[in-house]
Formats: structure tokens, C-alpha cells, sequence
């Protein structure tokens, strides 16, 4: 449960966590959009220089991006391996049925491990040097606009600030549990499936009872505090868009159009 | 069951590459049958090394024995339920791990997964919940339902209905009223009294005083003191250096020697210390 990378906030300091949240936020899910823009080695590589280079500018241990994928370990072999055996092909190298492994095959397969890599990898710089509550506040500021369409765009943006807040909460609350219920005699992970499905109850009723009480306390404390609702509340933590970041949109422009030319079309 | 840490050491890197150490070389012998304390600060180690105990942790480097059974960084997985019959273990705000509908079926969770027949385990249920104080009319009763104070009991019957050997508190009376300490604490006494082996973990140095025979002292992933609590509370190096503050009893007797008492050792319980004053009133007066 704690090897979760993914999601995490690493405190550090570097260029890429002095960049302004916002940009970060719509940077990264820009990017994860025209990686799909790639469809050759060159393009593929352009992609990850720009990664390996802002990961490099992050100074965050490789290692942190790489324990990142193993969450996602058997989404990606799956993917891959489906690719690789079922991609059509007029010559193939190796046929049985309906599986037939080619040079195609494994070039779209590579490809697609590469996709992953890539998506994983900047998503998970975000979280590493985003705060979760940077995040949010960005959320909360790109989605401003739709106050005009009566949107509650600070309630939305309060409750994802919590819920963000809560996953390392119980996930560290998950893994006591899950300690004090071993210590009972339960064996996670042995037995036929649906043995398997029912040791995760003495977990999951904990979890919720637990979640419930610090909800409540939660909303009792804010309350006492005079919370009521956002409108019209200032703000204590100020986004400030700065140089630098125009700077990276700039470098983010320019990929996309070197993107476009090394593309195969 | 004897329980022995030879230069146990535990690394939290496989975890977090920036994590350092979480047990430093440590060596004890927890003795048959003893009460056994260990305290240190928040962050010290000690959850750390008693999670190795049951093996929910198991050691980078060094080795564990606990009676005749060898645990080291390539223990299976597999098989350990036999040890952890053996050693009942009360985490932090045990309450958190009730889940069942009834108090009756959570206490039986335990030994249901050790291998006791329904019976069997509706029977220890029973015994566990008087042990702990509280009446058998609460056997169907959804523990959600109880108090603070009842919920971290059942949950206390919950690990001794397993009949453990040895049971590893932590932090058992955090959060409980005064009189909730004492009354869990004697509990443990007397489990202590008829043979079980105590492991004690805590900040509250009056219960160490009050009920240890024996204590450990964790520093930064490491072992750095050991003595009868008496040693310890007097072990001026430890004290002055903060890493061990001390009992009531052995402040106020700190604070009177700044008048004209003498103590040659700190008294560490209530009743040492009334009797240490009683005496000094006597002969001067």
C-alpha cells in the first residue's frame, strides 16, 4: 500500500516545483494529449528527451517515476502483450490461431509500452511536486469562468481539496488496519478468489466507520471555525503566474510543433 | 517463549527510496513470562521493532527468535499464523479494527482464523469479554454501538481470545480516562501474573514505573538503554538528555529535593515516594 507513488506529493524544491500550479496542470494534460501526436521513432523520442529532461529538472530520483508504473504494471504488460500477439499482419513471424507475432506487431507494441511510460511519467511529476492543495486551488481557478453558469466552482474545488487530502489519510489508515487483522490470524492474498474477496470485509467496515467519524469531525471543525461557503472569500494562498512559466508554455509550443514535423504522415 | 532481536536492522528504502532506517542494529531478550516495557519518543522505532515480533515486519539484516521459531529477511510469508497465535498483538486505538455486526462475532474473528471450531471460539469469546470487564449481555450487541472506552475493550478481547502467549501493547491506554488506565493496566498485570509474557509500549512513563520489571529504551532506530525501571528513571544521562522523561512520583521528589529532602534514588511510584517522605517527616521531626 505505501509503495503508491503515484498521487504523492514529495517535498523538494527545483525549478519544475517553483513553476505555477496551474500552468503544471493544463501543461500536463496538454502534453498527455499530443502524445498521442507521436506515431514514429523520432516523435517518440522527442517525447521522452522532454520527459527525461523534466525529470531531470525536477532533481527527483528516477527511481520515485519508476516505482510510479508498478501500480499500473499489469494494465501495461496486458496492453502490451495484446498488442504484440494480435495485431494483424500480412507476414508473419510466428502464427498459431488467431495469435501471430510480427515486426509490426512489436513496433505498435513497443510504441505503446513507450505511451505509457511517457504518460506516467509526467503525471506522476505533477503529483511529486504539485501539493495536493496546489492542485486544487488551480482546479478552482481554471474553472472559475463557469461561476456564470451558477457552477459552484468553490464548493467543488473545497471537496476535491478534502478528498485529495484524504487519500494518504487512509491509505496510511489502510495499512493499520490491514496490520491489526493480520495480527488476527486473517492472510491477505491466499486462498481460492472469493476467500480472498471476503478477508478484504474486516478491512473495508473499519475503513468506512473510520472515514465516516473523521468526516464528521471534519465538518464539525470547519464549522466552529465559521466556515459557510466560499463566495466571495479571499484567498490566503495566491497563485502568481510568472516569467517562467510563460517561458514553458514557449517550450511547450515548440514541441508540439517539432512533433508535427517529425511525424510520419 | 523467550523472544531474542540479534542485531536486527530495518530499511524502509524498499518503500521510499529517501526513507532511511527504522531499526538500527538492535539486540534484546524479552524473558519468558516477563512485563517488559520499551519507550522512546514518537519516531524512535518502537512500533517498528515490535511489528517485527509478529512478523508483520521482517528484518533487512539480523535475526529474530521467538522460542524455537527463526525469522529473518527470507522467512516465507507463508506459515505464520502458528506464530501469531502466539503473539496477540494490541495496536494504537485498537477500536478501529472492529468490523463484525455483533461483539460476540468479532471477538471470535481471531480465533476462528486460528483454526477453533465455532464452538470453541464462541466459548473464548465469552471468557475474553470477563476478562476485560464486561458483562455478557453486550455479546449481541453491535460494537459500534458501545462507548469509546467499551469499544477499545472488546477490541482487547478480541486478541486475547486467541489465547496469545505473548501480547505486545501498543500504546493501550491512550486516549482512556484515569481510571480506564488503571483498570486496563491491572488487566494486563494480572495476564502478566497467571504466565502471559507482556511487551509494552508507551509514552506514559507512570505506567512503565507502575507495571515493567523491565524496560528498553529506543533513540532514533536504536537501542540505547536497558534496566529495571528504577536504573532507568535514575539514569542521569538518559533523563538530563531527554530522551527519558520522568514518572510523576520522581518529578515531585525532584522538585522537593530543591527544599531540604534528600532522595538518594528517585522514587518512581506513588506509594515509594509517600513512603520516602514519610520516612524523611519521622526522623526529622
Amino acid at each position: 500500500m505505501d509503495k503508491l507513488i503515484f498521487g504523492r506529493y514529495l517535498p523538494g524544491d527545483s525549478i519544475i516545483y517553483r513553476l505555477d500550479p496551474r500552468g503544471k496542470f493544463l501543461i500536463t494534460f496538454y502534453f498527455i494529449g499530443i502524445v498521442f501526436l507521436a506515431n514514429n521513432v523520432a516523435s517518440y523520442a522527442l517525447l521522452l528527451a522532454f520527459v527525461l529532461f523534466s525529470v531531470y529538472l525536477s532533481k527527483i530520483n528516477i527511481g520515485f517515476f519508476i516505482k510510479g508504473l508498478r501500480p499500473m504494471l499489469f494494465l501495461i504488460v496486458f496492453t502490451v502483450l495484446l498488442q504484440m500477439f494480435f495485431t494483424p499482419s500480412t507476414d508473419p513471424l510466428w502464427k498459431f490461431g488467431v495469435l501471430q507475432l510480427s515486426t509490426d506487431g512489436m513496433v505498435i507494441a513497443g510504441y505503446i509500452l513507450l505511451r505509457f511510460v511517457v504518460i506516467i511519467f509526467i503525471s506522476t511529476l505533477l503529483t511529486l511536486t504539485t501539493t495536493p492543495i496546489e492542485i486544487s486551488d488551480s482546479i478552482e481557478s481554471i474553472l472559475k469562468p463557469l461561476r456564470y453558469v451558477k457552477f459552484p466552482v468553490t464548493q467543488v474545488a473545497l471537496s476535491l481539496s478534502i478528498a485529495l487530502r484524504f487519500v494518504p489519510l487512509l491509505i496510511d489508515e489502510t495499512v493499520k488496519i490491514m496490520d491489526a487483522q493480520r495480527a488476527r490470524g486473517v492472510d491477505f492474498g491466499e486462498g481460492g478468489l472469493l476467500k480472498r474477496i471476503k478477508s478484504f470485509v474486516p478491512i473495508l467496515i473499519p475503513l468506512f466507520v473510520s472515514s465516516f467519524s473523521i468526516a464528521y469531525d471534519l465538518a464539525i471543525a470547519m464549522e466552529s471555525r465559521g466556515y459557510k461557503d466560499g463566495e466571495g472569500r479571499t484567498k490566503y494562498r495566491q497563485l502568481h503566474w510568472k516569467k517562467i512559466d510563460n517561458y514553458t508554455v514557449l517550450v511547450i509550443a515548440l514541441l508540439t510543433v517539432c512533433l508535427l514535423l517529425v511525424r510520419s504522415y | 517463549m523467550e523472544i531474542k532481536l540479534n542485531n536486527v536492522s530495518h530499511s524502509y528504502e524498499s518503500q521510499n527510496p529517501d526513507a532511511g532506517l527504522g531499526l538500527d542494529g538492535v539486540s534484546l531478550t524479552i524473558k519468558d513470562k516477563s512485563f517488559t516495557a520499551l519507550i522512546g519518543k514518537t519516531g524512535s522505532g518502537k512500533s517498528t521493532l515490535v511489528k517485527h515480533i509478529n512478523a508483520l515486519l521482517k528484518p533487512t539484516s539480523g535475526t529474530i527468535k521467538i522460542g524455537d521459531r527463526e525469522i529473518d529477511s527470507k522467512t516465507n510469508n507463508k506459515n505464520l499464523k502458528p506464530l501469531r497465535q502466539k503473539i496477540g498483538m494490541v495496536f494504537q486505538f485498537p477500536e478501529s479494527q472492529l468490523f463484525e455486526e455483533t461483539v460476540e462475532k468479532d471477538i471470535m474473528f481471531g480465533p476462528m482464523n486460528f483454526g477453533a471450531t465455532e464452538e470453541e471460539a464462541r466459548e473464548s469469546a465469552k471468557d475474553a469479554l470477563k476478562l476485560v470487564g464486561i458483562e455478557e449481555s453486550y455479546l449481541q450487541q453491535s460494537p459500534f454501538d458501545l462507548s469509546g472506552g467499551q469499544m477499545r475493550r472488546v477490541a482487547i478481547a478480541g486478541v486475547l481470545a486467541s489465547n496469545p502467549e505473548t501480547i505486545i501493547l501498543d500504546e493501550p491506554t491512550a486516549g482512556l480516562d484515569p481510571v480506564g488506565r488503571i483498570e486496563i493496566m491491572d488487566l494486563f498485570k494480572k495476564l502478566n501474573k497467571q504466565g502471559k509474557t507482556i511487551i509494552l509500549v508507551t509514552h506514559n512513563m507512570d505506567d512503565v514505573a507502575d507495571y515493567a520489571e523491565y524496560t528498553y529504551v529506543m533513540q532514533n532506530s536504536k537501542l540505547v538503554g536497558q534496566g529495571t525501571p528504577k536504573e532507568i528513571f535514575n539514569n542521569k544521562e538518559l533523563v538530563d538528555s531527554g530522551i527519558v522523561s520522568l514518572p510523576q512520583s520522581a518529578n515531585f521528589a525532584k522538585k522537593l529535593a530543591e527544599k531540604k529532602y534528600v532522595f538518594d534514588q528517585l522514587p518512581i511510584t506513588i506509594d515509594e515516594l509517600s513512603n520516602m517522605i514519610k520516612e524523611q517527616l519521622e526522623n526529622n521531626g
